[in-house]
């Protein structure tokens, strides 16, 4: 049987999170009324000069200087040249021989907890088209062209990775780089990060490429795992029937799980690129990068390491904490409120993420603050609720029934009681109480007896409605119970 | 460098023009004469010199990122020959 090994390079667009166009003033806002955000620019109308948005040329720049990319001094735009109706120019301004960002790296966590470096061999600027909509209209098609112009940053990989995993941990960790620098919102959704997936195959230890096949916009994370395994499948399938791997761009279906052929190479676009004459040479001098550079935030791999050599995480909790800015900014405020990382990636990662995948939301909309929860585990660090009256006080904040866990911990009464003379007042009216269950206990065998201490100590803590030192109780309760 | 009556058509093509037999022949013939131009071009000794991205010495100078332009699809949508739902329809593309 031959052993096959997948080779995958990716193309990720991310659409930047700029007010206005890239070469226009019309807002990029996403959702608005067709058209309704589409200028004479946008619309490619006769005499229109197209003038390059500032923040769009930083935002491209911040993103090289986080992945250590060479930044060129001088990037040029081209003209991609072909016919569609959502281009209503006849050409797309993008970068083809000088892009803004030159070669780069971006290192991507495992899931085995190691990490892999994968190269980008550019990045560079270009405005997105608008959108087709197929449905009905007396069976013509209509066009949106609110996102034409909108600016995009595409990011090319080296074909560096070696499984679908590896591929979906390359878009984790660019999806993370952005939203950390804030340069877009990532949202896969909404169509703020596209991808296009390379995937070849060849037999294990062969050093030249098989022949790839380039899958169009996969647009989620599972998507783009499902649509490698079947491609990889197929080209391998294919090439152990005798048959050969053709150059072609395909599409993904998820519905079917399968690729289809969209063109052959033979029917490839040919796009003419040629300098744009309506835009100059961008030159971008040191000290605009140098400013850009010294504004960077802390990132992703940076917080990660951090979290497990300073803080004494795990692995696998700093690469869940890290892995978005306003994750690790709520993480972080909870354990500088509480004053313990592991007690306060505990609550977040259990409690709070729980709750929150249950609802639905967001942790930069989590109705539980970051200060309300740190307050709430520092009261369980130091003993004065127990971990059942934590989670009540949980639910009472996120239902907004009062404004800190003191409050409430207050209001309802959980003080935790580890006043002894309390719980054995408690313990000796459970026993007066539970005559057969106490006879059943005193005879059974000792192996027996860690199972049936179970039933008392719930009866204790309902006395105490969840109030009670549940290490005391049990204690307690033993030493009484083995007394007779 | 030479061309052929298909270069001819494979541009037109790419370009959207209809061009029949003669017009093909007649452009053939206009491009090559360009394309001698640029062969001789090409014989100029170039080593050293940095191609040239545009011929106005000047760097492109940006804008702020502000939103300036209004809703003006009513006005816009006046000159298209169909529209509706605030679509502007076209010929149905089939993907």
């Amino acid at each position: 049987m031959m052993q096959w090994e997948t080779v995958i390079g990716l193309e990720v667009h991310v659409q930047l999170a700029t007010q206005s166009k890239i070469f226009s003033g019309a807002s990029t806002a996403f959702g608005s009324q067709p058209n309704s955000q589409a200028c004479a620019v946008d619309l490619g109308l006769p005499g229109v000069l197209p003038v390059l948005n500032e923040a769009a040329v930083a935002m491209a720049v911040q993103f090289g200087l986080a992945i250590d990319a060479e930044i060129p001094e001088t990037s040029v735009f081209d003209r991609k040249n072909y016919f569609y109706p959502d281009l209503p120019k006849g050409y797309q301004t993008s970068q083809m021989y000088h892009p803004i960002v030159g070669p780069g790296e971006v290192e991507v966590a495992l899931d085995d907890g190691s990490t892999k470096r994968v190269r980008v061999h550019h990045a560079h600027l270009e405005e997105d088209a608008g959108k087709s909509l197929h449905e009905d209209y007396h069976g013509m098609t209509g066009i949106d062209l609110n996102r034409a112009g909108t600016p995009l940053l595409e990011i090319v990989s080296e074909p560096d990775m070696r499984s679908a995993k590896e591929a979906v941990g390359y878009i984790r960790a660019i999806h993370a780089i952005v939203t950390y620098l804030g340069i877009s919102d990532g949202n896969m959704a909404e169509g703020s990060m596209r991808c296009d997936v390379n995937v070849s195959v060849r037999p294990k230890g062969q050093e030249a490429f098989g022949t790839r096949a380039e899958i169009k916009n996969v647009n989620s994370f599972r998507f783009v795992e499902k649509a490698i395994a079947c491609e990889t499948q197929r080209q391998i399938e294919l090439i152990e029937d005798g048959g050969t791997v053709i150059q072609e761009t395909r599409l993904y279906d998820p519905e079917a799980d399968e690729t289809r052929s969209m063109r052959t190479k033979e029917e490839a676009n040919d796009y003419r690129y040629f300098p744009c004459p309506d835009l100059l040479p961008v030159v971008l001098d040191r000290a605009y990068v140098d400013h850009l550079r010294s504004s960077l935030p802390e990132l992703p791999a940076e917080k990660r390491a951090r979290f497990e050599s300073e803080l004494g995480l795990s692995s696998y909790d700093a690469g869940v904490l890290s892995s978005s800015r306003p994750m690790a900014e709520y993480f972080e405020a909870v354990k500088q409120v509480c004053g313990d990382a592991k007690q306060a990636a505990n609550w977040v990662q259990g409690e709070l993420s729980g709750q929150l995948n249950r609802e639905g939301i967001d942790i930069a909309e989590s109705p539980v603050t970051a200060e309300q929860l740190g307050g709430l585990v520092k009261r369980v660090i130091d003993g004065t609720i127990n971990g059942k009256a934590a989670k009540q006080v949980f639910i009472a904040l996120w239902n907004d029934e009062g404004q800190t866990a003191d409050e409430l911990i207050d209001a309802k009464g959980l003080k935790q009681v580890t006043d002894s003379g309390a719980i054995e007042a408690m313990i000796d009216s459970v026993i007066a109480d539970s005559p057969v269950q106490v006879a059943q206990y005193r005879e059974a065998e000792d192996d027996k007896r860690g199972k049936m201490i179970g039933y008392f100590v719930g009866q204790v803590m309902k006395a105490s409605r969840g109030t009670a030192n549940p290490q005391q109780v049990n204690a307690l309760l033993k030493e009484k119970l083995d007394q007779a | 460098m030479a061309l052929e009556h298909e270069d001819v058509r494979r541009a037109a093509h790419l370009a959207r023009l209809s061009l029949n037999d003669d017009e093909a022949a007649h452009y053939a013939d206009d491009i090559r004469r360009i394309l001698e131009m640029v062969d001789r071009l090409q014989a100029v000794d170039t080593q050293g010199v940095a191609p040239l991205a545009h011929p106005l010495d000047s760097t492109q100078r940006l804008r702020a990122d502000e939103v300036t332009e209004g809703d003006e699809r009513e006005r816009f949508q006046r000159c298209a020959p169909a529209v509706e739902d605030g679509l502007y329809l076209v010929p149905r593309v089939v993907e």
